[in-house]
């Protein structure tokens, strides 16, 4: 059965919970399909949407296996390690007390109210408004972590989700509440057990109180035959900073719908994207920078290079309301074009409704520096590893824009790893 | 600059406010049928590929939706109905200006434009309503084989250049409105550059709407022969009228291998005039075409003009001035078709919003494949100058391939209220500080216009801005 005619609801969930998928179900089914029309979808492969041939996910085969891959940051705070939305570890080190680390499952029944005052409680502006539904109406388990205000997580907290199996569906969801003068860091790792098409679903949603400080980074490494979406909200209060990475490794087709609310005055949101591109994969971006108080600020970097065939899309909008005084926005994207078969999409857009605003948009599309190819070629690096090497100082600039060295170490060492360089 | 103290900006259209009454001596009646085109070709004596032409326009314009998933839901409010769809003086364009009736001439005296002006501009065509009211080439401009006449007589006296070429750039089924225009199209200019002739003085032609509900359809069609150079303005000024009014123009420019074209265009319609136009050039090998644009006025401005860069080295260019005044919607931008190696194309757009005025860029940039060193330089800076004023920016940039370059920027700023205050200190009132920091901002584009326009322009800027602070 596919994901499309079955809904399953897991006994695991509380009556209410599973009351709300009921209506998610029927909502998923009611919502009309995207089209080619639809400007949220512009320059978008629509195939990705045919959803017929995915399947709800079974038991995963070598827990063993998946454990023994998971394994990223030595030094940590605490550990969940989801596989076919299924939980497979709780590794529980280093919490401050007050700190709720569990899956969501047990958050839906434990903290209720708590819970629930967050859940998905944002709705999906930026085109998959019934992947959202899908994802909430299937949805299995997913990690929810709650930081008490004033609490703070000196070590990040590292989150797996895997998928195993041939065209299965799965539905990872990660909520993040760090309430006033709080702060964490957040590593969120996506990655497929075996080389097989895959259908993932995800949300994010980050809600940062008030002088809290929030790392989400997001590893994305599926399989070469997956098409995902990661959909995100993150509403950032008064004076808090909300820094977010995608480090998109890997998948077939990946769409990114990242969408920063900037609630109070002073709130920061720094968006991040890193995308080494080759082959004939995708990547489709839409991100919503929604300033809706004076004095905040949001600044996105996005940089794609991209290799083979591959393409991408970048469609972002920072929209400065009525009340939104004082406004500083930036928006910057660059495509590094690295073959004459790749392609890049660009649609920067702002809309400024406020006054005293300092906003500006970016978006370039160049090619590798001749003078620095020529620079490494004349000492002696050749030439593919010389454009590697650009290719790799390109990322570098954005993992910097973390400010925390030693997780700009370990994903400057998965990038690495990546472009296979040293 | 504080919310609450800054003045209400209010425009004063008052100075394009009037209207004589014209005795309409061929009226279409109200309305779109086929009929009505039937009527309009026979008015105007069209030979049987003209009808054709109008007829497919016609039907491509009743099966194009209208384009609101994008644009404004403004476009919703045009009952096209309620439009008067041809409208004419008559049909012979006058020669010289003795010739044009006196209450005619009375509208563009009252508009300032001197006839003086024609000593120095190299013809002058001025459009009132559908048909060219008067149009004088000068002698020398037509010694060396340049034609400058009305897009009637060019398709009844050329049509071998003229069919070559028409409705090529833009095919009628382009969008809803250029099928619109197709359909109805009347009045414009048709313009023909021999090779190697570079046309020294500007070729001019002024625009009137002065019918209520009457919608001006003109069609334009330059052709710049091999190494030609031309340059070409528009002026247009409209009376305000109670109901809305439909302006929905076409013009294809075609440069040659190494042409020039330079199209200007320094637009004033009044509050109410729907201006939907589409305007795209082709550029062949080593040719060159640039859009200057200034939209002033109007209810919602649609207009992104193009370039399509079809041969090696062609190079397109379009600076845009949008200032959208209260109650305003300024949808303007560019399009840029890279087709072929080494072309280049610059887009430089500024615009201002007053009061609840809106500005929108919206612009796409397309390198498809397998080309090489193509460039794309787009710089988009808009300037907020009350609270409740917006400004939007939508572009699309697409490329394909390795080895060209392309950047895009955009900016949203206020106006400096260090320099207002400094401004003010030195005696300026705080309009004339205001209107000052506007021409300050346009001021390296208004540059790029000929002389005589930048006057107009800033005359324009400072019409809007007077008596609307303080």
């Amino acid at each position: 059965m596919n994901i499309v005619s079955q809904h399953q609801i897991s006994s695991d969930l509380p009556a209410w919970f599973s009351e709300q998928q009921k209506q998610a179900w029927t909502e998923f089914q009611s919502v009309p399909q995207p089209t080619r029309h639809d400007e949220l979808w512009r320059f978008s492969n629509l195939k990705i949407l045919d959803l017929a041939r995915w399947h709800l996910a079974s038991a995963p085969a070598d827990v063993d296996a998946l454990l023994a891959r998971s394994r990223g940051l030595s030094d940590l705070a605490a550990k969940l390690v989801f596989a076919n939305d299924r939980l497979i570890l709780r590794e529980i080190k280093n919490l401050p007390e007050g700190v709720l680390l569990l899956p969501l499952e047990e958050a839906a029944r434990d903290h209720e109210a708590l819970f629930e005052r967050y859940f998905m409680k944002h709705p999906t502006l930026l085109g998959s408004a019934k992947i959202a539904a899908l994802h909430r109406a299937q949805l299995k388990t997913g990690a929810f972590l709650y930081v008490p205000a004033g609490v703070k997580v000196e070590k990040p907290i590292e989150l797996w989700h895997w998928s195993e199996g041939d065209h299965i569906a799965i539905f990872p969801h990660t909520l993040v509440v760090c309430e006033e003068g709080s702060s964490a860091s957040v590593i969120d790792h996506f990655f497929s057990m075996n080389n097989e098409a895959s259908f993932v679903a995800g949300v994010n949603d980050l809600i940062v109180k008030a002088d809290a400080h929030l790392k989400y980074i997001a590893v994305q490494n599926w399989s070469r035959e997956t098409t995902a979406f990661h959909l995100n909200t993150t509403g950032v209060g008064k004076n808090a900073v909300a820094t977010s990475l995608q480090l998109n490794l890997g998948g077939r087709y990946i769409r990114t719908e990242s969408n920063s609310r900037l609630l109070e005055e002073g709130a920061r949101s720094v968006m991040l994207s890193i995308n080494p591109m080759d082959a004939d994969r995708e990547v489709d971006q839409r991100t919503f920078q929604d300033h809706l108080a004076p004095s905040a600020t949001s600044d996105l970097l996005y940089h794609n290079a991209l290799d083979d065939r591959s393409r991408s899309v970048f469609s972002g909008l920072i929209k400065v309301g009525t009340a939104a005084h004082e406004t500083d926005a930036y928006q910057k994207v660059r495509n590094l074009m690295l073959s004459d078969e790749a392609e890049a999409n660009s649609m920067p857009g702002l809309e400024i409704l406020a006054d005293r605003v300092r906003c500006s948009h970016g978006a370039t599309s160049g090619e590798l520096n001749q003078d620095e190819l020529f620079y490494m070629m004349a000492r002696g690096i050749p030439p593919q590893k010389a454009a590697k090497l650009i290719v790799r100082g390109f990322f570098e600039t954005v993992l910097r824009r973390l400010e925390e060295p030693s997780l700009e170490k370990y994903f400057g060492h998965l990038l690495d790893r990546r472009l296979a360089l040293g | 600059m504080n919310t609450e103290t800054k003045p209400d900006i209010n425009i004063d259209r008052s100075v394009g406010d009037f209207r004589y009454d014209v005795d309409y001596a061929f009226d279409a009646g109200v309305g779109l049928t086929e009929k009505t085109i039937d009527y309009i070709c026979d008015v105007k004596g069209d030979p049987d590929w003209v009808r054709k032409f109008r007829k497919e326009g016609y039907k491509k314009f009743l099966e194009k939706p209208m384009p609101t998933h994008w644009a404004s839901k403004d476009l919703e409010n045009i009952v096209f109905e309620n439009i008067r769809y041809y409208l004419s003086q008559g049909q012979v364009p006058k020669r010289s200006w003795d010739d044009v009736p006196e209450d005619v001439k009375r509208t563009f005296e009252r508009l300032g434009i001197p006839e003086q002006e024609r000593k120095f501009l190299a013809g002058v065509e001025a459009q009132f309503d559908s048909e060219a009211a008067y149009s004088n080439i000068k002698e020398a401009v037509g010694k060396q084989g340049v034609i400058f006449v009305g897009s009637t007589e060019g398709l009844q006296k050329h049509p071998e250049i003229f069919k070559k070429w028409f409705g090529k750039v833009i095919p009628s089924g382009d969008n809803k409105f250029s099928a619109l225009n197709s359909a109805v199209f009347s009045g414009g200019s048709f313009i023909y550059i021999p090779p190697g002739v570079k046309v020294s003085h500007p070729l001019q032609a002024y625009f009137r709407i002065n019918a209520q509900n009457f919608g001006q359809f003109e069609r334009t069609l330059i052709i710049a022969d091999e190494g030609s150079e031309v340059t070409y303005m528009e002026g247009c000024t409209a009376p305000k009228f109670e109901t809305a009014t439909l302006h929905s123009a076409v013009v294809e420019l075609v440069a040659l291998k190494g042409a020039k074209i330079q199209y200007i265009t320094v637009q004033n319609w009044s509050s109410n005039v729907f201006n939907l136009v589409t305007k795209r050039g082709l550029a062949h090998e080593d040719a060159e075409i640039k859009w200057i644009d200034c939209n002033i006025g109007s209810r919602l401005t649609m207009k992104y003009p193009g370039v399509v860069m079809k041969g090696r080295r062609a190079r397109g260019e379009v600076i845009s001035i949008a200032l959208a005044g209260d109650g305003q919607h300024q949808d303007t931008g560019a399009k840029m078709v890279h087709a072929a190696d080494e072309t280049t194309s610059n887009i430089i757009s500024k615009s201002i919003s007053l009061g609840t005025g809106r500005s929108t860029y919206r612009g796409m940039v397309h390198i498809p494949k397998h080309l090489k060193k193509c460039k794309n330089n787009t710089e988009c800076d808009a300037l907020l100058i009350n609270a409740n004023s917006r400004t939007d920016t939508y572009p699309a940039i697409t490329v394909r391939g390795q080895g060209h370059s392309v950047q895009h920027e955009a900016s949203v700023s206020q106006i400096n209220a260090e320099q207002i205050f400094y401004m003010q200190q030195r005696g300026l009132s705080e309009a004339a500080a205001m209107s000052l920091a506007v021409n300050g901002f346009v001021n390296d584009l208004v540059q790029q216009f000929p002389m005589e326009y930048s006057v107009e322009l800033k005359r324009l800027i400072d019409l809007e801005m007077e008596g609307s602070v303080g």
